[in-house]
């Protein structure tokens, strides 16, 4: 799985198996945005009664970006959930080094789904940030929560305790996520916004494929992202290991260098 | 069954070795003293054996529960007292809400818990006049016998002292020496990790000597 | 079972006491709410009839960041002088200390809460319109930022970064409560009418769901 190359130092994470993804995932990309920004016709309808035109033009090509990074994230969230109750359950390193994996690439590949909202947004709605959608406020709040997992672990030095507490807080974030949706639903429901989505659109033929291809391309993606990520937090894992293999080696030799009869003195 | 039974103990703080093989097996009703070179990892060892700390590799045993299980950890922990650096007390609360707290929450119940603080009180010579002062306007070596108060009222089946005689006057030493021979008369274990070579040489029957982070002697008396 | 509430009581007395002696609560958090309710004044409108639109909305951020301060308070008092340490020493389920140190912080928050409504009452210009929403709201949200708060209180410990990573811990998962105290408010107070009782029912699940999982993280989870 880890090649090291000929000189010793230089230690990959890449493999054949990964290469191999990697250049699947970066036809994909290409593939993707040749449909998304070429193939495809932008939506324009006509309006029922008035007969003028409506709809998102070109900013639809965008949600061949957005819907796929949108359920990658999602995937990524609960997968890391999981790993998390596992490792509390089991804890075994596999599971921790899964889960925190899964939460940097979820965090991310959110911190993309809410640029390309917004991006979206702008055309469409005339705001860089609607405040009324609901999907957008939910992963808003998804993703200053796995901020704070990604700074907890971060700040946490004791390998065992970071682990723990990231388990823990990855926990919490996932419950809380249908309270958060929730909410903030209600919340909308409120100030009666009617605001263009998804479902407004016609998908079928074309773009149905090119969503999908979507869905496949970032998924591609980001299992290439999580198997380098993961053979990182692994190598950092063994690599903490291995140093404290030596740390313990060398505090044994230091005690036998010094005179310590002389230190803690003879016995009356 | 011994006291304490330690193979191979390997304690980490963050990524330091603070323990990197210990091996010790101190049985019921003995005194040692634990002596070594600062940094040696005397503290470390006192964390390990109080289930303050979990072992990554070796076995650790304490009354035969195993250190490296939570749920066993916890159970060891009700019959051990540690004098640590801290003193452990609240410092905005008074010399005596403090003792009945810590009565309390060594399960005793209120009446016992009265009559075991009273008792602790006189044994280390706290003034009456002290109670109901708070802790943060007592003097460092009042707040140490306060601290071992608290202590005595659990009396517990074993003592871990982290250099008891520091900081305190010859009286108070001289205390410290009462208490723990009252220990030792009790039936208890005492380990006490310490500097003062002559004055707890005296009293202990074992020097186990500590440096970086192996027993390096280990001898009877 | 009957331990667990009495050493949860011994916690929750003990906490309170302290406080009581320490007076961090009146002398810095309740002056320092006011401060936020004054400033928001400043910032938005010399008028009352603007401020008092807003009126739920602030109430609940003065909650909240008054609530940082109180469950750092908490943290703090254990790790002062190593009373974290006897405290795993002593025997108590870690459970009990959780619910004991809950509760300090939750009574905590119903004081600074009242004292605020009396604030948004006399610098707003605000009126009860429905009482006993108000007060169940109250309760109801403070046993779950309590509870919340706690927990990620002893999630953060032990960690230099301790003062800046809460905040950013604690308040996206407390958005919900948030949002459904601020709208059951605005109802209680006559700002709009948004069927108040319902968001409680969401407060109430939320509350619900930290305590027990707060209480399982100590017990089970976060083991020491």
């Amino acid at each position: 799985m880890i090649q090291s190359s000929a000189s010793p130092d230089l230690l990959t994470t890449g493999s054949r198996g990964s290469r191999a993804l990697g250049l699947f995932s970066l036809l994909g990309i290409a593939a993707l945005l040749l449909f998304a920004f070429g193939l495809t016709e932008p939506d324009i309808r006509l309006h029922p009664t008035t007969g003028d035109e409506i709809g998102q033009f070109d900013a639809v090509r965008l949600l061949y970006l957005h819907v796929p990074l949108a359920v990658c994230t999602y995937v990524a969230f609960f997968f890391c959930a999981l790993s998390s109750a596992c490792y509390l359950i089991r804890r075994t390193p596999w599971f921790d080094t899964m889960a925190y994996a899964m939460a940097e690439v979820g965090t991310v590949f959110c911190g993309l789904v809410l640029m390309t909202g917004s991006i979206w947004g702008r055309p469409v709605w005339n705001t860089w940030w609607e405040w009324g959608d609901v999907r957008l406020m939910t992963t808003l709040v998804l993703f200053l929560t796995f901020l704070g997992y990604l700074g907890l672990r971060r700040a946490t030095h004791d390998m065992t305790a970071s682990a723990r507490r990231g388990a823990v807080v990855a926990l919490v974030a996932v419950i809380n996520l249908p309270i958060v949706n929730r909410s903030v639903e209600w919340w909308e429901n409120r100030t009666l916004h009617q605001k263009s989505t998804l479902g407004d659109l016609k998908i079928q033929d074309l773009t149905l494929f090119t969503l999908i291809l979507g869905f496949f391309v970032f998924g591609l993606l980001m299992t290439w992202l999580l198997l380098h990520r993961f053979r990182v937090g692994w190598l950092e894992r063994q690599g903490a290991e291995h140093r404290l293999a030596i740390a313990i080696i060398e505090r044994r030799a230091d005690a036998d260098g010094g005179n310590l009869g002389m230190v803690v003195g003879d016995i009356p | 069954m011994p006291v304490i039974e330690l193979q191979d103990s390997v304690v980490l703080l963050g990524r330091f070795p603070a323990l990197t093989g210990v091996n010790l097996r101190i049985e019921s009703g003995e005194t040692v003293l634990l002596q070594g070179p600062n940094g040696a990892g005397k503290s470390t060892l006192l964390h390990l054996c109080a289930g303050l700390v979990a072992p990554v590799s070796g076995s650790s045993k304490v009354f035969g529960f195993d250190l490296s299980a939570t749920k066993e950890r916890q159970e060891a922990r009700r019959r051990i007292a540690m004098l640590g650096h801290d003193t452990g007390l609240y410092i905005d609360l008074t010399v005596i809400e403090n003792l009945h707290f810590w009565a309390r929450a060594a399960g005793l119940d209120s009446e016992l818990s009265k009559e075991r603080v009273d008792g602790a009180t006189k044994r280390l010579g706290i003034d009456e006049g002290l109670f109901d002062l708070a802790v943060r306007l007592l003097s460092a070596g009042q707040r140490r016998r306060v601290s071992l108060a608290a202590l005595i009222v659990r009396r517990p089946e074993l003592w871990l002292l982290d250099e008891p005689h520091a900081g305190l006057d010859q009286a108070g030493r001289d205390l410290v020496d009462d208490l723990i021979t009252d220990a030792v008369i009790a039936g208890g274990t005492v380990v006490v990790a310490s500097h003062d070579l002559d004055r707890v040489g005296l009293l202990s029957g074992r020097i186990v000597t500590l440096a970086g982070g192996l027993v390096r002697r280990d001898e009877v008396i | 079972m009957i331990r667990l509430f009495l050493d949860a009581r011994l916690i929750a007395v003990k906490d309170l006491r302290i406080e009581f002696r320490s007076r961090i609560l009146l002398n810095q958090v309740i002056p320092f709410a006011f401060l936020v309710l004054v400033l928001f004044g400043f910032a938005l409108d010399a008028d009352q009839p603007t401020l008092r639109i807003f009126a739920p909305g602030l109430f609940w951020i003065a909650v909240l960041f008054c609530a940082l301060l109180a469950v750092q308070r908490s943290v703090s008092i254990e790790k002062a002088d190593g009373a974290d340490t006897r405290l795993r020493l002593s025997g108590v389920s870690p459970v009990a200390v959780f619910l004991g140190k809950s509760a300090s912080v939750f009574a905590q928050l119903v004081v600074l809460e009242v004292i605020l409504s009396i604030g948004i009452f006399v610098f707003y210009g605000s009126s009860v319109k429905q009482p006993l929403l108000m007060i169940v709201t109250g309760l109801l949200a403070a046993t779950a930022v309590a509870s919340t708060g706690t927990l990620y209180g002893s999630l953060a410990s032990g960690l230099g970064a301790r003062e800046s990573l809460l905040p950013i811990m604690l308040l996206p998962v407390l958005a919900p409560v948030l949002i459904a105290a601020t709208r059951a408010f605005e109802e209680a107070l006559g700002n709009a009418s948004v069927d108040g009782w319902a968001w409680l029912g969401l407060l109430a699940m939320f509350a619900a769901v930290a305590t027990g999982f707060g209480g399982l993280a100590h017990g089970v989870l976060v083991d020491e």
